[in-house]
């Protein structure tokens, strides 16, 4: 049976009508954008840089793939199509029992490549932004004291920092993600039972880090005003850890909050190896703006060390802090992919890009079938080379000072 | 500078056994003795069987003894027997990195010199067309990992057009099958490098010393050749050995994406077969040069750049 196709024309056509609340969300937000400019900050500048502005377009235009996805994609990410010849289908075949094309191919399950791809974003932006600002909470908590400070918190911080840094990253994901490292043990402690294994003890520890950060920043600001700082305190310790119950130890009393295990151990993972060297630019710059005489001020009237850190110096080091962290997503997203590469990842059907790449290796040496591959690691290229042009634009626009 | 390089050796020998007990408490965790103990003896083996074989193996003894005896046995050479390779381990080892030293030896000479022109070119005149352009070049190659670019050659250059192929054999190492892989590799390291050496380039063009030499009737090529490229190229050089764990990863990924059978692809089945001792080892080997070259590039950036005071 002759199976039919569209044409490379018609894809490119039909992909472009597929993604028309991306294309409308995006000139609003573009012009919109333009015309408040002035507000936003470092963020409005991009729009003086031909190059920030294009990659601040790659990046929007994942985010409201992401956000639009329902609308955007055929069908479910881990939909099948039971009709003959839509396995390792070529881009462009039509499903004679739907009548849809799949616009970039089936996979070897048969599944749509661009609705995956489409869902996959959904995962790409919601892990690698939220590992990269859990790991910069820890990198701040940890890096503010040890530029502050100096002596021998920084010699001690320093030197475990550089410890993580020397270790070679792909063997320490091969170690944390064997099956006998990550399956919990359980403890009972009295309530209930608390799962218990390497992964999971080093989210209890990193998880920690945006509570804390939190009520110290609450704590140094209102220190005065008693009554303002118990509610601040109390929301932020109540909702934290609830969320930190939820996540971290599945035991979430409401029952709403959960992770699944294999979202764990990649957060602990990424969080892991990305923190020190967080660490290592906040304590960078802690140690340059410390010289400055606004800090020299905020001495002199008496403030505590941590209010100094967190309302003085924090807050200045914000403009190369911005940048990085764009960078930091950035490279987080690459580090989810090599998660995903080797199988060490999500579930095997999830349809982050990483995977899906991982997926598609065993056919990329066949022409026919190099599809299955390649369309999500030219997805990833795109947005970390959006991140990348994104945080260059900004860096390049804030040196013009 | 003496006292210098031995604190640096001290710390390196410091942070190598917190790195190699880390390693070693985690591949002995019980269900990873236990499930050595099942695929060494049988399957079904019941729980005290388990705990028989092995205390029978050695393995019952306190950690830190065995800890302390897997230190001894390694600094003498005698890393135990790869129970996957079925070979001793130093064997597998030296043959294995043998083979990445190849790949690595060509990926060096593919990405430093490419680096550094495009990094100098870029640098010379900041804010030119070409600086931008290039600059855009670099970003891009940064943004592109190992696992996108081997894919996207592999689909394109192998399974397309045929013009090269996409398994790396280590047997026979030709222009045809060990293009793909060096390139992969270089093309990730290559922006970072090249951005690095822009940045110092650009740095140096615009000291006092060039303008002198500019204003002496200098041409512009003998400016830079003469004057600017050495002090220019302190900086990548640092940024060259630290690029080591880097590719390590960059390793383990293309020689697993071009089944190329060197120490990256080693690494994986050491880990997916649970193989301890290979596993040990090869983490002791990657911990060292990834030290060395920490140490190296310390040392080197002392000696290349005396204003920086070494205390």
């Amino acid at each position: 049976m002759e199976l039919e196709t569209i044409g490379t024309g018609a894809i490119i056509v039909e992909m472009i009508a597929r993604f028309w609340p991306v294309w409308a969300a995006l000139a609003v937000s573009l012009v919109g954008g333009y015309f408040i400019r002035g507000r936003l900050g470092q963020i409005g500048r991009l729009w003086d840089s031909r190059i920030g502005l294009f990659g601040l377009t790659v990046v929007l235009f994942w985010v409201f793939t992401a956000l639009f996805a329902d609308l955007i994609a055929i069908m479910g990410p881990l939909e099948q199509s039971f009709t003959f010849g839509m396995k390792k289908s070529l881009p462009g075949t039509v499903d004679s029992e739907t009548g849809q094309a799949f616009l970039l191919g089936g996979d070897n399950l048969a599944r749509d490549i661009f609705s995956r791809i489409v869902y996959g974003s959904r995962i790409v932006l919601i892990i690698a932004p939220a590992a990269t600002l859990i790991a910069y909470m820890v990198g701040a908590t940890l890096g503010l004291p040890a530029g502050y400070y100096t002596g021998t918190v920084d010699t001690v911080m320093s030197f475990l920092a550089n410890l993580v840094l020397a270790f070679p990253v792909i063997l320490l994901f091969y170690l944390l993600v064997t099956p006998e490292v990550r399956n919990p043990t359980f403890y009972d402690v009295g309530l209930f039972e608390i799962p218990w294994s390497i992964p999971i003890a080093m989210s209890a520890f990193f998880f920690l880090f945006p509570i804390a950060f939190l009520c110290l920043l609450w704590f140094t600001k209102h220190e005065k005003n008693i009554k303002r700082l118990q509610t601040y305190l109390g929301v932020t310790i109540v909702l934290g850890l609830w969320v930190y119950v939820g996540l971290v130890f599945n035991a979430d009393p409401l029952g709403i909050l959960s992770m699944d295990p294999n979202e764990l151990n990649v957060f602990a993972s990424v969080v892991f190896v990305s923190s020190p060297a967080i660490f290592r630019v906040v304590r960078g710059l802690t140690m340059d703006i410390k010289t400055r005489d606004y800090v020299a001020a905020a001495q002199t009237r008496g403030e505590r060390p941590w209010y100094i850190m967190l309302w003085e110096i924090l807050p200045n080091a914000r403009g190369p802090l911005i940048v990085d962290f764009c960078l930091r997503i950035g490279y987080t997203t690459i580090l989810l992919g090599t998660l995903g590469f080797f199988g060490l990842g999500l579930q095997p059907e999830s349809p982050d890009w990483g995977t899906m790449i991982n997926h598609g290796r065993p056919f990329v040496r066949l022409a026919d079938t190099a599809h299955i591959a390649l369309f999500p690691a030219v997805a990833l290229m795109t947005l970390v080379l959006g991140l990348n042009l994104l945080a260059d634009g900004m860096r390049e626009e804030s040196l013009k000072d | 500078m003496f006292m210098f390089i031995l604190r640096r050796i001290g710390t390196m020998l410091v942070t190598m056994f917190a790195l190699t007990f880390v390693v070693f408490y985690l591949v002995n965790l019980p269900g990873n003795l236990e499930k050595i103990a099942k695929t060494e003896g049988n399957m079904r083996m019941t729980d005290q069987e388990v705990q028989v074989w092995l205390d029978d193996n050695g393995y019952g003894r306190p950690f830190l003894v065995r800890y302390g005896e897997w230190i001894g046995n390694t600094v003498t050479g005698d890393m135990g027997y790869s129970r996957v390779f079925r070979k001793p381990v130093s064997e597998v080892v030296g043959e294995r990195l043998y083979y990445t030293g190849i790949l690595m030896f060509w990926v060096m000479i593919v990405m430093v010199p490419g680096a550094l022109i495009i990094g100098v070119l870029a640098g010379m005149r900041e804010g030119s067309t070409l600086d931008r352009s290039l600059s855009v070049a670099s970003i891009g190659s940064t943004s592109a990992p190992e696992y996108v670019t081997g894919i996207i050659f592999v689909a394109v250059f192998a399974s397309a057009l045929g013009w090269f192929k996409g398994i790396a054999s280590t047997r026979t190492i030709t222009f045809e099958n060990f293009t793909l892989p060096v390139i992969t590799m270089a093309l990730y390291g290559l922006g970072y490098i090249a951005r690095m050496t822009r940045a110092s380039m650009a740095e140096v063009m615009t000291s006092h010393y060039i303008r002198t030499a500019t204003l002496k009737g200098m041409s512009f090529r003998q400016v830079v050749l003469k004057h600017a490229l050495r002090n220019a190229l302190i900086a990548p050089f640092t940024v060259i050995m630290l690029q080591f764990p880097w590719l390590l990863t960059g390793v383990v990924i293309v020689e697993t994406m071009f089944n190329f059978k060197g120490f990256g692809w080693t690494l994986v089945q050491a880990a997916g077969n649970n193989d301890i001792e290979l596993l040990l080892a090869i983490s002791w080997i990657a911990v060292i040069v990834v030290l060395l070259t920490q140490l190296i590039s310390d040392i080197g950036y002392a000696f290349l750049n005396p204003r920086i005071r070494v205390s």
